[in-house]
């Protein structure tokens, strides 16, 4: 079977992400790599090395600056003429141009998979994560969006593949990016961190979820979720949350504070290594799921905590 | 400018999802059923599109079982002015569902499609996407802010950095996150005018489409459950199990 892996980088740098889409896509068979962006010869020649690679197809225009979907699908389902399986991270990134392309080849997305059984049985999750649903493709081609908690991540390093540039197609004219607002912050990213602590609505306002939490973080050299909760009460930009909708974690270790435990917030959470859930509430459900928890008030135990450690 | 919503009816948000003994899928008799969360914030959007003056109507469609009528006059009740029900008993996949809605659209002819950005059913986040493809249409998804400005919109995204805002041409098909808005409870003077507002029903053969699944489902399991673990009593004794996990030193 013939793989296209589609790269996601941000400021010439692979996303972790992207790595274990190869590993599920090597498990279908061979693997090239899409980089599409502008000024990404960096990109590409990083896209080379990683482990497993075969051919790095690149595509790079100043139209594909921001990677919109109208201007990248097409040139996947160019590429899909001789290939059987297009493979994305489930970030968002992914989720937005892989349903574009299926929709191009007639093919039905599998979505956020966790495994692969065979060339076209795949286990993914439905129900927040409530049930685990094993499907077998039909159509010829797949298109896959992956999940990244659920493989290894290929190695970045030792890989040989081979550049090739390809036809960048044209802008949409459509569509255009007018601007963004990235969250910049020193502590390592959500979905790659091996330590997060993660706040709810408990914390009451914006100055004490960051007043708190952050401090502690920073003791841990851990990055910093939310709760829909906290993000919906503004204490905390929406890249934090963490859940069925928002962001899928598996850490080693996980520090819920104030986090009740809805199923949407568990759905994103309960895959970590150790999950710590520090509440108030001895009744609330983050105690069904957490390997250590603390029953007491997090304004007194936070600070504590972040002084002991 | 003409607004398309489409809603669909899932299990209530609150229930949890129950696997069948018979690994055949999740038991859905004598559930609350309810509108899917996202759809009931693309609902609100159109509504409030149209209260600004920026749409002129509302059209809210769903595709399901004749009880998806209820879902629909939920939406009729909110705010929206007609609907159109595409009866069927079967499971429809995303990509059909994508097909379908393309024959209403040419039908309607709407300035912007609005959907939940995924169902809390299948959790596929597709829909939209495919729709905006096989109509040649530019797409915002995961939308936290809509903005008409002219034949213009400006949709500000929901993406993992943080937020991405990009200028599309209508028509656009637009898909909702969690922050756009709150949705508003039909109050039951709205719930007693539904009632008499106009619903279609048609099927996925009136716009020629075969919704015979690409998928198959093998089966549908439990995950591995966590087992709960200690409570510890005090914050020392969380300080010692979180250094013999190697992360405090």
């Amino acid at each position: 079977m013939k793989t296209l892996v589609l790269v996601e980088h941000e400021g010439g740098a692979i996303k972790d992400a992207t790595l274990a889409a190869v590993t599920a896509a090597s498990q279908l068979g061979d693997v090239d790599l899409l980089v599409a962006g502008n000024g990404v010869d960096g990109v590409a020649q990083a896209a080379a090395k990683i482990a497993g690679a075969g051919k790095v197809l690149v595509a790079d225009g100043a139209h594909l600056e921001h990677q919109l979907a109208e201007d990248v699908a097409p040139i996947a389902v160019a590429l899909m003429a001789d290939r059987d399986a297009f493979l994305a991270p489930a970030t968002t990134t992914g989720k937005n141009i892989a349903p574009r392309v299926a929709a191009l080849l007639d093919v039905m997305q599998i979505s956020e998979i966790l495994s692969v059984e065979d060339e076209s049985t795949f286990t993914r999750p439905i129900y927040a994560g409530n049930a685990i649903a094993t499907v077998k493709s039909k159509d010829a081609k797949k298109v896959i969006t992956v999940r990244g908690t659920a493989f290894e991540k290929a190695a970045a390093e030792g890989g040989s593949g081979t550049v090739e540039a390809v036809d960048v197609g044209g802008s949409s004219g459509k569509s255009s990016f007018v601007g963004a607002e990235i969250s910049k912050s020193e502590r390592p990213e959500l979905t790659s961190a091996k330590v997060i602590v993660s706040g709810g609505r408990a914390f009451g306002s914006n100055d004490q979820f960051h007043g708190l939490l952050d401090p502690l973080a920073d003791k841990l050299g851990a990055a910093v979720g939310a709760s829909r909760a906290a993000v919906d009460a503004g204490y905390a930009p929406n890249d934090y949350q963490v859940g069925q909708t928002g962001k899928i974690v598996a850490p080693e270790v996980y520090i819920a504070i104030g986090i009740s435990g809805a199923i949407q917030h568990l759905a994103g959470m309960k895959d970590s290594k150790t999950i710590v859930a520090i509440n108030k509430d001895e009744e609330a459900p983050i105690f069904q799921v957490a390997d250590i928890g603390l029953v007491g008030d997090l304004f007194k135990i936070v600070p504590e905590l972040t002084e002991k450690l | 400018m003409k607004l398309l919503v489409a809603v669909k009816r899932v299990i209530d948000f609150n229930v949890k999802p129950r696997v069948k003994m018979d690994g055949s899928g999740v038991d859905l008799a004598n559930v609350k059923m309810s509108m899917n969360p996202f759809d009931e914030i693309a609902v609100e959007e159109a509504i409030r599109l149209k209260e600004k003056g920026a749409a002129t109507e509302i059209v809210a469609v769903s595709i399901g079982p004749a009880k998806a009528q209820e879902t629909l006059r939920t939406a009729l009740a909110m705010g929206a002015d007609r609907a159109i029900l595409i009866q069927t008993e079967e499971e429809v996949e995303p990509l059909a569902v994508a097909k379908i809605l393309k024959g209403i659209a040419e039908e309607e002819q709407p300035g912007m499609i609005i959907l939940g950005k995924q169902a809390i059913d299948d959790d596929s986040n597709q829909t939209g996407q495919m729709l905006a493809a096989l109509l040649g249409w530019p797409q915002g998804t995961f939308a936290s802010k809509v903005e008409v400005a002219g034949g213009d919109l400006n949709v500000t995204r929901e993406v993992d950095g943080g937020l991405e805002t990009v200028k599309l041409a209508t028509p656009a098909v637009v898909t909702t996150d969690l922050r756009l808005n709150e949705p508003r409870y039909a109050s039951l003077p709205n719930i007693m005018k539904a009632k008499s507002k106009p619903l279609a029903t048609k099927s996925p053969g009136d716009y020629g489409v075969d919704v015979a699944p690409r998928l198959e489902t093998l089966k549908v399991v439990e995950p591995a459950k966590r087992q709960a673990g200690v409570k510890v009593g005090s914050v020392d004794e969380l300080v010692a199990k979180l250094k013999s996990l190697g992360v405090a030193k």
